[in-house]
């Protein structure tokens, strides 16, 4: 398993397959995280696990709890504190540093999967760096609905060259993968395939040179508990019809309600500052309309 | 040339200080193929092929089913390897080189950026459920477009250069008649304004009116874009039409080739006698 990381870091963006073995959870539930999580840890590991940006979610409870007895390492909810964070669907909102590693759960490693259901022409195009289906989709979103429609897991070109799924991470997180300082692993259970992004390697998303990807708009929402703008909200609708908005990544909730309450907290800095600027400026152009 | 006829010197040899020598003999033919040999299995499908094709020019390849047509079509379009052979295309770096030589994604470069094919089935040639200028679209991203608007002007001038109407440009070709889905394909084709065109039986099975406003089409592109054209078909009426020469195959062999006329009006191999006797007149 470590030896194909190795690989998996030597390629960013290629899939390595691996041994996927039985694990006391079900396929689905983040057995290709886990194994990373579990053949990486070491004694002096401090470990964060997200599902959906919350860590008292069921899933996330149970795999850092298993995580713990096996290894007897210590466990955080602070994404600056962690060594080793595994996540399922988010990315902390603070900036990760040198050092620190990001396992994503993935549930459909093949980024191509859409357009080309037969895997083995996948990989042949991935040979190729031919990537023109993928365009192709992307052109006809834009004619049929004038805005691209992927949601999450949007499809980015890794240092120039592989085309890879980031794991259903929203596309708010998807430029936090670009020249980031932590390395990220991502692993398939099911599917039996690994990938990685390097610390500082580039990741675009695919967008046109006139219409540009577009992170979800963020616009007028703030946290109920915490006062924050401009970070992912997770919506909750209300009985009489309203809706609130609370911050998805709980870890970070969490410290900025015990910093307002007077306790001592550090708070690192976030990949999007106060007005929504994202941290690497140029790299979210400005929104054009398609025609 | 012209300017010799004034000149008193050249009155010994008038005939040829008058004309100009022939486009066939100043040119360099842009499609050039020798010594084609393709099996499967075996059966040999295509024997001895050789054919070249200028610049502007239109060639037809008539024979019966089975004969090799298709396949040849197909290793012009660089699809398929044959067993032994050649083809060589004029283009620039590429003017002395074996096109089957290369690796699969340099033909692949090449295939897009200056070969486009119009297959009988449109099934082959189409995507059914991507829109049609999402279909032109594809063509350009290959070649390295990535200007959504650039796409859009380029399918909407293609589509209109082969009389699509505009209207349906984003309607998938699925819920388009046969005749518009041809027209597709052809605006497919054409979109890159490619060196060669291949045409394997863009008409068959279209009712004669629309078959005539295709042919029509064709012809008008074929002014306009001048590329070197080979046109597979076994109507007869379609190759003398169109095509400037044309070639008789059978059994995966030439028996004939010269002028379409020519061929047409006094064929001189007894299978080609046959075939232009059997028409239904």
């Amino acid at each position: 398993m470590r030896r194909r990381l190795l690989k998996a870091v030597a390629l960013p963006g290629y899939q390595v397959p691996y041994a996927s073995r039985e694990l006391p959870i079900a396929r689905g539930w983040g057995t290709g995280g886990l194994q990373v999580t579990l053949s990486l840890v070491g004694p002096c590991d401090c470990i964060k696990v997200i599902d959906q940006g919350a860590d008292d979610s069921v899933n996330a409870a149970n795999l850092r709890r298993f995580i713990a007895r096996m290894t007897g390492v210590e466990t955080t909810t602070d994404a600056l504190q962690a060594t080793l964070i595994q996540s399922r669907h988010r990315i902390p909102e603070e900036r990760l540093r040198e050092g620190q590693i990001l396992v994503l759960q993935v549930p459909s490693p093949e980024p191509l999967l859409p357009v080309q259901p037969d895997l083995a022409k996948a990989r042949e195009m991935h040979a190729d760096a031919d990537y023109a289906l993928m365009w192709l989709s992307l052109y006809e979103q834009l004619v049929q609905y004038g805005t691209f429609t992927t949601g999450a897991e949007y499809p980015v070109l890794v240092h120039g060259r592989y085309l890879m799924s980031p794991s259903p991470i929203p596309r708010w997180d998807t430029p936090m993968l670009h020249q980031a300082a932590h390395v990220t692993l991502l692993a398939a259970g099911r599917e039996k395939r690994l990938y990685a992004v390097p610390p500082y390697t580039d990741v675009y998303p695919l967008e046109f040179e006139d219409v540009h990807f577009r992170v979800e708009s963020q616009q007028g929402r703030v946290c109920y508990q915490t006062g924050a703008r401009h970070k992912l909200m997770n919506e909750l609708p209300q009985p009489d019809g309203q809706v609130r908005y609370q911050l998805s990544d709980s870890g970070y909730a969490t410290k900025l309600w015990q910093h307002q309450q007077g306790d001592t907290v550090t708070i690192g800095a976030t990949y999007y500052d106060d007005a929504g600027n994202f941290y690497h400026r140029g790299y979210l152009k400005p929104d054009t309309d398609p025609a | 040339m012209m300017p010799a006829t004034s000149t008193t010197g050249a009155i010994s040899s008038p005939i040829q200080t008058l004309l100009d020598p022939p486009r066939l003999v100043t040119r360099r033919p842009l499609l050039q193929t020798d010594g084609l040999l393709k099996r499967y299995g075996r059966v040999t499908a295509v024997q001895d092929v050789e054919l070249r094709v200028y610049p502007g020019e239109m060639v037809g390849i008539v024979g019966e089913s089975g004969s090799g047509k298709s396949t040849v079509l197909r290793l012009l379009n660089l699809q398929e390897l044959p067993d032994e052979g050649s083809l060589i295309l004029d283009l620039p770096g590429y003017a002395e080189t074996n096109l089957f030589a290369l690796d699969r994604f340099q033909r692949r470069m090449i295939q897009c950026q200056h070969i486009g094919i119009v297959y009988q089935n449109p099934y082959l040639g189409l995507r059914m459920q991507t829109s049609s200028s999402g279909n032109i679209a594809e063509r350009l991203i290959m070649a390295g477009e990535r200007t959504f608007q650039t796409m859009r002007q380029v399918a909407r001038e293609s589509l209109d250069a082969s009389e699509f109407p505009l209207e349906r440009m984003d309607d998938a070709p699925w819920q388009l008649s046969g005749g518009m889905q041809q027209r597709v394909q052809l605006a497919r084709a054409i979109a890159l304004r490619p060196l060669v065109l291949l045409l394997d039986e863009p008409t068959t099975g279209l009712d004669v009116s629309v078959q005539a406003l295709v042919l029509d089409t064709l012809k008008h592109l074929q002014h306009e874009l001048q590329p070197a054209t080979v046109l597979v078909s076994h109507d007869l009426g379609v190759i003398r039409t169109l095509t400037d020469r044309a070639l008789v195959m059978r059994h995966g062999r030439v028996v004939e080739h010269g002028l379409t006329d020519q061929i047409l009006d006094d064929p001189q191999h007894p299978y080609t006698q046959q075939l232009v006797h059997a028409r239904l007149s």
